[in-house]
């Protein structure tokens, strides 16, 4: 418990950090949101009144003031666009966000851990140089391309896939919500046609996503089950007739993971970076997609709001991989 | 085991005297790396009782690591056996499958290792690692399991085994560690100890006790001990009979008081001169002139010690090494002996 608290306590700077920057990086931003929302016909006196509506032309730091006295009331703001309170917006895309990157996450990880202990226990073999190959192709190639061949490939010209067309097929109904979660949702309602109709259109934008990172988490994998299992300790279990594998998983891997999980919250950062383009890729309703719409209306709230809630994510889940590490590795604890 | 398997006909055996526990017999070993061959070990003949304990003594790069960890099966991978025999209580072990060299490792032959403390799995408890081995070797499950390994613990002296149980390496001493190492070695009831280097990394009132250990729980249970040290008057002080090497060669065995006081090659005897335990004073103590021959060279001298050797003759250099006896016990690899 001190341990989350200490955490939560750290990040604090960094979450000011944020919100002063995309502050001012909104507005030194160009576009005039005044005369993007009044229209192309207004007169310049129409769009000197929006400006003073929306409190524009005030100075900066008032601005700010106002803006910081907001948030700490919870109030993030209103969408210029939608009319919608930011945070009822980015609540209802959230949840799209995050079962997308939270899923190609758990996909690269499932499949970039065995591959690294493959190319790690036969090194310069032909799987060795395989890995290296799909992960440098992986991490070469940008998200968006990859999304658009996959789907070219998938969808087009084999139709395994279904089309890329949001979050479920259109015929089938989106579960009650609890989570948001469509995949959990469709289990808590023991609905396996939501479930199905919805992993269906999770795969090839999850896959984009995890062919990204799927490089540095192989890579990381097999560095350090290559140091490993040259260690000392590796040696004493191979001298002890340990069966090669309680030698590879029980002793090698668990100490191999602990840096395999620093870069864990590294590549989370790019999947939450590469997420927009992947949304926009697949016209996935999540909060990447709308970030970038209100960003071409010079809409600050939601801009705003997107950037701050995914800093509160990437703390979120940096405490999550603390906590993990004085799980795995019981020399932290004493740190704490 | 297939009889053919235990060719190694010990004069011994016509005195009535029992096979060797290890029988190790013209074991060449040679490491296959990107910068040419390294002749590691060659012709190396050692035999080793039921209870035991046998110093393997030499400076670094000599090859007993090497030779032990051959013993065991675990080698780098770029290490090749070229020539011999390695006979253990009737099993071929050069002969034996990885499959079947995993039954005999923790059960039959164990082995300790120097630096202790990252010889242990840093994020699991050492009562856990301990029933690693129990679990593998051992029929023995659940509950019991536990009992076990603390009585493995409290079988080295460990204070308060049941505490030290749930201990994590780091949480130890080194000198804990290395008793832990001990328990983790000794928990099936090996016949044949290794200890490469038990004490090195240890301070030296820690590594008194350490070996006072060692030879303790070797006599109580009749385990044959291969003790390797770079240390000859340590060896000499714990063992009964000492094994010295020199560039992957043993060029003198015998029993211990008799090589450390009668020594007949030239390196056992500077080796003696260069260990401060013998050595009246600072001044008394001689280095030993040059270094360990390289060898990776194509063409190395029948004696590998004769560029340093202060007795060096032509026949050195040309024919092959004669093994001398000086009697029963006591032989010497060297022209010297033979003249």
């Amino acid at each position: 418990m001190k341990l989350i608290l200490k955490r939560l306590l750290l990040a604090l700077p960094n979450l000011v950090g944020v919100i002063v920057v995309t502050f001012v990086l909104t507005r030194a931003l160009p576009g005039d949101p005044a005369a993007y929302f009044a229209g192309a016909a207004a007169t310049p006196e129409a769009v000197a009144q929006v400006r003073t509506q929306l409190g524009l032309d005030r100075p900066m730091f008032e601005q700010f003031l106002s803006y910081v006295s907001d948030l700490a009331k919870g109030d993030w703001g209103v969408s210029l666009a939608t009319g919608q309170s930011v945070i009822s917006e980015l609540k209802g895309r959230l949840p799209a966000s995050l079962e997308l990157t939270l899923f190609g996450l758990v996909l690269a990880v499932s499949v970039a851990v065995p591959l690294g202990v493959l190319a790690a226990t036969r090194p310069n073999s032909a799987w060795d140089h395989g890995v290296r190959a799909l992960t440098t192709a992986g991490v070469s190639l940008p998200t968006f391309f990859t999304g658009l061949l996959l789907v070219y490939v998938f969808y087009y010209k084999l139709g395994w896939a279904p089309s890329p067309s949001g979050r479920i097929d259109a015929f089938v109904s989106s579960p009650p919500t609890v989570t948001g979660f469509y995949i959990i949702d469709s289990l808590i309602a023991g609905d396996f046609t939501a479930l199905w109709a919805s992993i269906k259109q999770l795969i090839l934008p999850a896959g984009t996503l995890a062919l990204f990172v799927l490089a540095p988490l192989a890579r990381m994998t097999r560095a350090s089950m290559l140091g490993v299992l040259s260690s000392d300790f590796i040696r004493t279990a191979r001298a002890s007739g340990l069966t090669p594998m309680t030698v590879l998983y029980t002793y090698a891997l668990r100490n191999a993971l602990l840096p395999v999980l620093t870069t864990l919250g590294m590549v989370f950062s790019f999947l939450l970076g590469s997420n927009v383009l992947v949304e926009k890729v697949f016209a996935w309703p999540g909060i990447g997609s709308f970030a970038i719409e209100s960003l071409v209306a010079s809409d600050y709230a939601p801009v705003q709001g997107f950037v701050l809630s995914m800093a509160l994510l990437y703390v979120l889940l940096n405490l999550l991989i603390d906590l993990a590490y004085t799980w795995l590795d019981p020399r932290i604890a004493l740190e704490g | 085991m297939s009889p053919e398997t235990i060719v190694h006909a010990d004069p011994r055996a016509a005195a009535n005297v029992p096979p060797p526990l290890l029988a190790v017999d013209g074991l060449s070993l040679e490491f296959r790396t990107r910068s040419g061959v390294v002749r590691a070990l060659e012709d190396v003949s050692l035999s080793l009782q039921k209870g035991e304990l046998l110093g393997v003594v030499g400076e670094s790069g000599s090859g007993k690591s090497v030779f032990a960890y051959a013993m065991l099966g675990i080698s780098d991978a770029a290490a090749k056996i070229t020539r011999g025999t390695a006979v253990f209580d009737g099993m071929d072990l050069l002969g034996a499958t990885e499959r079947e060299l995993r039954e005999i490792r923790g059960r039959e032959v164990s082995m300790i290792f120097q630096s202790p403390r990252t010889s242990l799995n840093p994020i699991r408890k050492v009562g856990h690692q301990i029933e690693d081995v129990l679990r593998r070797h051992a029929a023995v499950r659940g509950q019991d399991l536990r009992e076990r390994a603390i009585d493995c613990l409290k079988r080295v002296r460990i204070p308060d085994p049941a505490r030290r149980y749930e201990a994590y390496p780091f949480e130890l001493s080194g000198g804990m560690c290395q008793r832990i190492l001990i328990a983790l070695a000794l928990a099936c009831q090996p016949s044949l100890l290794i200890a490469d280097e038990p004490t090195t990394g240890l301070d030296v009132t820690t590594q008194a006790a350490i070996m006072d250990l060692i030879v303790e729980l070797a006599h109580e249970r009749q385990m044959a001990t291969l003790l390797i040290t770079h240390d000859l008057a340590m060896a000499a002080q714990y063992c009964d009979r000492i094994a010295v090497m020199h560039a992957g060669h043993v060029v003198e065995v015998g029993p211990a008081q008799v090589v450390l006081h009668q020594p007949q090659h030239p390196y056992t005897a500077r080796l003696i001169a260069s260990t401060p335990h013998t050595a009246d004073s600072i001044a008394a103590m001689q280095p030993i002139p040059g270094s360990l021959p390289d060898l990776r060279a194509a063409k190395l001298p029948p004696c590998r010690y004769s560029a340093r050797c202060e007795y060096r003759t032509e026949r050195c250099d040309t024919e092959a090494l004669p093994v001398v006896p000086i009697d029963a016990t006591h032989s010497v690899r060297c022209w010297r002996a033979a003249a």
